[in-house]
């Protein structure tokens, strides 16, 4: 499928492949953002990579519309011939259940299935961190086991702890930061996803595999 | 130590350019709501035009030099009084140490922006010293200032005598209205709409509600009618972009705006408007929509801020 380059007002552009959660099409995105990241063309500020779409985000007092567009034409170009880049993989030790998966019995009858075969059901597979976004450090993850896939809780909780794994539709996510939530909450990891402080800030980036280990 | 903070009725925050660099880890930009006042108010102090300074909303502020320094504020909807003079704005001044500085709020105009010669020093959080009060983070604390807080600042590029007695002139500041008309260029997803709903949005007036706030001025006019689904995949999105929500209400992102969002935008409001946009009144202000393209609006933020730089190097 061909992209569409769209402005986003004057400073800003969207690279945009269709409107569907596709996970070829995603891995694709990351790699155009890795490209455009490793040439450090001046005036191109940053990316923010999403399910479907690459925001481009440009200084037009250093560059023009029309020469960000012919940058993103020739790396779109490239990107056919790139080398695949090779993502990071992180694993993410998890309790769950407890006193922070408190929704792990409703998704298991929800879904007609024991505790244990949501936990095989989840641990399994290899997630693609999709975007990030929602509060910062928060990774979108999928996709998610058919058998688990349910829709967002009718009422979200006004606050989920920090650490808190959680699915929703045919994703899954932890809560970097005390929040407001509205998916369904399975189990607890001591991991720390976001530290302003901290040398790396953030646990996960756009494009990371990640691996749920119980514990 | 350079300003004591006596008394705050507003919504006071430090703010420089803006956290750039995290957006792809959904860290919002923040920074200032009118960025060419807050460019001004540096410029005018001596400073790199991003440096840390104060940005004061919805009400007053009173601050304290504890020692001789030189201040610039612009801005509008403020009268500024230094000692026991009323002053304008879009100026620099010399203010010794004991003096007083008082903004009060005026009826029109929303923001003002307070830079101290040698920039307002805090530790920078993930690159930058603007407060997020979600986060919270940046600023002082991740919160907004309030009296006893003591500002320091940096020290001055060169000696005060010469920062001081610096103005902007009229026709260099932007062309602040209570009801403005502002340049948007259509899309990304212009195409979600009717086309007599674009009509209606380029022709009809939009009060800017109450509910507004740092994050995102939300619209009150005629509804706009989704040609499909009103919702889309969330993706990147940036200040000035155009939300409009399944009720057809426009809401356009601000400084402290998520960066993703999953509702169809009908376009973005341009760079060179935005402190026009800023500095509307909630509950009060009637906002236009004009169609521009990005050439177009790419040359206008150039000449903006060729104005502006030529001016203060004089």
């Amino acid at each position: 499928m061909k992209p569409r380059i769209l402005p986003l007002g004057d400073s800003a552009m969207l690279v945009q492949w269709g409107n569907e959660m596709d996970f070829k099409v995603n891995q694709r995105i990351h790699a155009l953002a890795h490209l455009i990241e490793a040439s450090s063309i001046p005036g191109v500020i940053e990316t923010v990579p999403a399910y479907a779409t690459l925001l481009v985000h440009y200084d037009p007092l250093i560059v023009s519309f029309a020469q960000v567009k012919d940058f993103l034409r020739e790396k779109l170009a490239q990107g056919e011939t790139a080398a695949a880049r090779k993502p990071r993989q992180i694993d993410v030790p998890v309790r769950y259940g407890g006193e922070f998966g408190v929704d792990l019995e409703s998704v298991a009858r929800h879904c007609r299935l024991r505790v244990e075969e949501v936990i095989r059901l989840h641990t399994q597979r290899t997630y693609t961190v999709f975007m990030m976004g929602f509060t910062p450090g928060f990774p979108y993850m999928g996709e998610l086991d058919k058998a688990l896939v349910m829709p967002r809780l009718a009422t979200p909780r006004t606050r989920v702890r920090a650490g808190t794994v959680a699915i929703a539709g045919a994703q899954t996510g932890i809560y970097p930061l005390d929040s407001p939530g509205g998916w369904h909450l399975i189990g607890w990891t001591p991991l720390t996803l976001f530290n302003p402080r901290a040398d790396a800030p953030f646990l996960f980036a756009p494009g990371d595999e990640v691996k749920f280990v119980p514990v | 130590m350079s300003l004591a903070i006596i008394e705050v009725n507003g919504l006071a925050t430090l703010q420089d350019a803006g956290r750039i660099g995290w957006r792809k880890f959904g860290v919002p930009v923040s920074g200032p709501m009118d960025w060419f006042a807050f460019r001004a108010a540096n410029r005018l102090a001596g400073n790199d035009p991003g440096a840390a300074a104060v940005e004061i909303g919805l009400g007053g502020i009173t601050l304290r030099a504890l020692r001789d320094c030189v201040i610039a504020v612009a801005g509008s909807g403020y009268s500024l009084s230094i000692y026991i003079w009323d002053f304008p704005l879009w100026s620099s001044y010399y203010v010794r140490g004991g003096w007083t500085i008082r903004l009060d709020k005026l009826d029109a105009g929303m923001w003002a922006y307070l830079a101290v010669a040698g920039g307002v020093q805090t530790p920078p959080t993930l690159g930058s010293a603007s407060t997020y009060l979600r986060g919270p983070f940046g600023g002082l604390d991740g919160r907004r200032l309030q009296a006893g807080d003591v500002l320091k600042a940096g020290a001055p590029p060169r000696p005060l005598t010469d920062l001081a007695a610096r103005s902007l002139p009229t026709p260099a500041q932007p062309a602040y209205a209570d009801n403005p008309t502002l340049d948007v260029i259509l899309g990304p997803q212009d195409e979600y709409f009717t086309e007599e709903s674009i009509a209606a949005f380029l022709s009809h007036e939009y009060t800017l509600s109450p509910a507004s706030d740092r994050m995102g001025y939300r619209l009150e006019g005629p509804a706009l009618t989704h040609r499909r689904k009103a919702e889309l995949l969330s993706e990147g999105m940036a200040m000035g972009a155009i939300q409009v929500p399944a009720g057809g209400q426009p809401i356009i992102m601000m400084a402290d705006c998520p960066t993703t969002g999953g509702y169809p935008k009908i376009g973005a409001v341009i760079s060179a408007d935005l402190p026009l946009l800023a500095q509307c009144v909630p509950g009060k202000s009637k906002i236009r929509f004009q169609r521009t393209t990005a050439g177009k609006a790419q040359k206008k933020y150039r000449e903006m801020m060729k104005k502006l730089e030529r001016i203060v190097e004089e």
